[in-house]
């Protein structure tokens, strides 16, 4: 069921009646079996691979939390006899027993998501390294299904069960709230990654009907289908023509291709999430926000704080603080500073920290060298920023641009184009193939396309480029009027006439400009193939 | 307080329904626009809505099927010369599946004496184009015979839900829209008598292709089962069932097929007419009766195919002559002066006269 299908809106809408026409507490259990419902219609299999997650998640948090009930009760009831070292050894024995837990349940985890999505990748590339070596039979790929959202869900559940054994969250006792937890299904395809902590605070309680509540999802809702439909799939066909023989449509179209599939990602993503958060704010549960008009990021660095939010602070989280706090790179550091001085024994911890997580956001974008290459290129551009930083601040000084709308223009602009550049190893099947794609931009000339009628050859007629335009320029408009705070808020400050009005354009816009139905092929959200 | 509450209740009430009234109003409105007329150009789209228009819908005589129908057989000439009260309900590649919902959607509305089928779809077990699925579906009155129609017509790539709101399916021609597309907002043109699609232009068949060599000859599970239960429909209603093949040369009909036919015909001992072998009865000349070179006839062909199967009508199976009847009369006179009127026009469209054509 795609979220843009009939039969998910039906399926919407039964659920909505359903929700408010429950008791209250029934609502969560409803929820859990409408969850289950969604993603089995998907392939039954699914709930194999998100049963199994649960089933471990579960069992790992509960054992988690028991030990630290036992430690604490324990401490508590021998706080007299016990000497302060006694005390800490046993801390530190019982810790040791939570930490194979938690191990045991993020290798689980983490285990079947691995084995799932990169199984065929590692048996490409040592069907790649056998062949170099001239030596034995290729090994053979294996049929497993991929489970729509599977990194999403492994993502919960390890935030999850690290936050229990962190102690910043106690284990949930009934397992069926965990499995809501990691199957709601508005965010089980692609997200947000919620927190426990945040999410359970509504997610479980009772939601007594609130029209304004159900109409503000619903306008959220709504402007994520006008990006996905009027914007994003509107766009695609020319995405796939561009993309699908770079030999062909190389040069100044690379440079196209790159721009669509900026837009096309963009109103994809934020389209899907809009939805995502539309549906859980129409049954009164928040969700977090996944983006913050990342586009008018001034660096990548402000850039990754704004844009796919969720999984940014997941990898800061459960990567980043883990890894650089960790006693090998303590070790590390300390070896580093006595060797290398103190400034590059400084940055040792944090860049090889952050290495690791650019590859592995890299890696959890997809089974594939382009992602690991391009999640590296994220990584190598943001440790040059942050070499350059000392000079960029003195040539700041020096030209008195800080504050200047211009030089903010430049800087919006400057990231646009390098994080269009960087999406180009999505669009291509390998890495060569991506930079001699972006090469070809420099090198073949082509620039006459622009003006010689060669676009409207790439499946969009000139009625398209006018609704793509007119509506691009429409979300670029919002996004500026977000700065002063919550457009839905502002629309409701005016008159109903007013209101139901811009709503009701909004949703004809979606009806006669969306690219659905014969004729469009009906596209998954690019987010759930993650 | 209470007072204040009520009013404030009743201001929401009257809001909610205006808005909602605006919104069903616009989507309405904005439905009919975007629906094709069919007024222009392919306007065989038209013709299965037609049929509801008629103000007598008592006819004896109806004809189901594609185009091998409604742009062979004049019923015009039917009234003309037997007073045969007769109607066309064909559509463009309309599948055996679709002719026998159209069948017992006519049975809705009156018991025929005689229904003929043509059987070239018999070729067909599944819908091979959403368009023509269009065509033959969206001009029926939503019946359960129309949703048993789209189950059983819809392309994979098909949502029933864009029959029950067109606009679902139109929403793109915001783009391409006509002058027609306003002149037609609420009223369709007439653009078949009684469902016969006229055309008096001329072009010879000449070097007719023959059939391709085909894997299997058998006709498909599924067309012999809408066969069946047409046949016991017509049984169940006590309505004479009659097989034709229309004289169309192109595309090619099969002696295997024929053969498939001709003995169904006898199992069921029912009457089966291959056009294709009669046209020394019934005169078709293949340089004269036809416009697009063998597909289909012109209005000589259609005529003179029409005075043909009038007399076996009248003769063999007793169909009334209704002229006579005033109501029928007035309709028929109408009905002649709007046949001939478009005659006329396509002759001076064509630049032709009446004796350029094969009459």
């Amino acid at each position: 069921m795609l979220f843009t299908s009939y039969e998910f809106l039906g399926f919407l809408v039964v659920l909505f009646i359903l929700y408010y026409a429950l008791p209250s507490r029934a609502q969560w259990p409803l929820l859990l079996a409408a969850s289950y419902l969604f993603y089995g219609c998907a392939d039954p299999s699914y709930l194999l691979y998100i049963l199994a997650t649960t089933g471990t998640t579960y069992g790992a948090a509960r054992f988690i939390q028991k030990n630290a009930d036992r430690q604490r009760a324990y401490l508590k009831a021998h706080k007299q006899a016990l000497s302060r070292e006694e005390q800490q050894a046993y801390k530190a024995r019982q810790k040791a027993i939570r930490r194979r837990w938690l191990v045991g349940g993020l290798l689980i985890g983490l285990g079947n998501l691995a084995v799932v999505k990169y199984t065929n990748f590692v048996i490409s590339n040592l069907n790649g390294i056998l062949s170099a070596l001239g030596q034995g039979e290729p090994l053979s790929f294996v049929t497993l299904a991929m489970p729509m959202g599977i990194s999403f869900y492994t993502f919960q559940a390890v935030g999850y069960l690290v936050d229990v054994y962190r102690g910043t969250v106690t284990a949930e006792k009934n397992p069926f709230r965990v499995a809501l937890f990691l199957a709601f299904f508005p965010q089980l395809v692609q997200g947000p990654i919620s927190r426990y902590g945040e999410l359970s605070q509504t997610l479980y309680a009772p939601h007594p009907f609130s029209a304004r509540r159900v109409a503000r999802g619903l306008q959220r809702m709504l402007w994520g289908y006008f990006k996905k439909l009027v914007i994003a799939d509107r766009l695609l066909p020319a995405i796939l023509v561009l993309t699908g023989d770079s030999a062909a449509y190389s040069g100044a179209y690379v440079l196209v291709g790159m721009f669509f599939y900026t837009v096309n990602l963009y109103a994809d993503f934020t389209g899907g999430i809009d939805i995502t958060i539309g549906i859980a704010e129409a049954m009164g549960i928040t969700l977090p926000e996944n983006f913050h008009r990342p586009y008018f990021s001034k660096s990548l660095k402000e850039y990754w704080r704004r844009w796919h939010m969720t999984m940014s602070f997941w990898f800061r989280d459960y990567v980043f603080y883990p890894v650089s706090t960790s006693s090998f790179m303590w070790k590390l550091t300390k070896f580093c500073r006595s060797r290398l001085g103190s400034q590059v024994g400084r940055r040792v911890p944090v860049y090889l920290s952050s290495f690791l997580v650019w590859l592995a956001t890299g890696v959890w974008h997809g089974a594939s060298w382009n992602f690991i290459v391009w999640g590296l290129g994220n990584f190598a551009i943001l440790m040059i920023s942050e070499e350059l930083e000392p000079l960029y601040a003195r040539f700041h000084r020096r030209f008195y641009v800080d504050g200047a709308l211009w030089y903010k223009v430049f800087q919006v602009g400057r990231t646009f184009l390098l994080v269009s550049a960087l999406k180009l190893f999505d669009c291509y099947a390998c890495v060569g193939e991506t930079f001699r794609a972006f090469g070809s931009i420099f090198t073949a000339g082509n620039w006459h396309i622009f003006w010689d009628g060669s676009l409207l050859g790439l499946g969009l007629t000139l009625t398209d480029y006018g609704v793509l335009a007119a509506s691009t320029l429409l979300v670029v408009c919002v996004s500026l009027a977000q700065r002063a705070g919550s457009v839905r808020d502002a629309i409701h400050s005016r008159p109903y006439p007013v209101r139901f009005a811009l709503w009701y354009a909004l949703f004809l816009a979606v009806l006669l400009m969306g690219a659905y139905g014969i004729g469009y092929d009906a596209s998954q959200f690019i987010y759930n193939r993650f | 307080m209470i007072r204040m509450k009520e009013t404030k209740r009743t201001r929401s009430l009257i809001t909610f329904f205006l808005s909602a009234l605006i919104v069903l109003l616009t989507l309405w409105l904005l439905q009919r626009l975007l629906v094709p007329k069919y007024a222009a150009d392919v306007v065989e789209g038209a013709l299965v809505a037609e049929y509801y228009q008629e103000e007598n819908k008592d006819f004896d005589v109806i004809f189901v099927g594609d185009c091998e129908v409604y742009e062979n057989f004049s019923p015009v000439t039917l009234w003309e010369e037997y007073g045969i009260h007769s109607y066309i309900r064909g559509s463009a590649q309309q599948y055996i599946w679709q002719s026998y919902y159209l069948l017992e959607d006519t049975l809705r509305y009156h018991t025929p004496q005689v229904v003929i089928f043509n059987v070239q779809s018999m070729q067909f077990s599944q819908a091979q184009n959403e368009a023509y699925n269009r065509m033959t579906l969206e001009g029926m009155e939503w019946s359960g015979s129309k949703v048993k129609s789209i189950l059983a017509s819809m392309t994979e790539e098909e949502q029933f839900l864009d029959y029950v709101f067109p606009i679902l399916r139109y929403h793109t021609r915001w783009s391409e829209l006509t002058g027609d597309d306003v002149r037609y907002l609420f009223q369709s043109r007439p653009v078949s008598h009684n469902g016969y699609y006229m055309r008096v232009d001329v072009k010879p068949a000449e070097n007719v292709p023959g059939g391709q060599i085909l894997a299997d000859y058998s006709f498909g599970e599924r067309a012999w089962d809408y066969l069946e239960r047409m046949v016991q429909l017509c049984q169940a209603h006590d309505i004479q069932l009659i097989l034709i093949k229309a004289p169309s040369l192109y595309p090619y009909w099969y002696p295997e097929w024929e053969a498939q036919i001709e003995d169904f015909a006898r199992e069921r001992d029912l009457p089966y007419l291959n056009f294709l072998e009669l046209t020394e009865e019934t005169g078709i000349d293949y340089s004269t009766d036809t416009y697009d070179a063998g597909l289909h006839m012109n209005l000589s062909g259609a005529e003179k195919l029409s005075d043909y199967m009038g007399k076996i009508l009248r003769e063999e199976y007793g169909v009334p002559d209704r002229r006579g009847d005033p109501q029928l009369d007035r309709i028929w006179a109408d009905n002649l002066a709007a046949y001939e009127a478009e005659q006329q026009a396509q002759y001076e469209c064509y630049g032709m006269t009446p004796q350029q054509e094969g009459g």
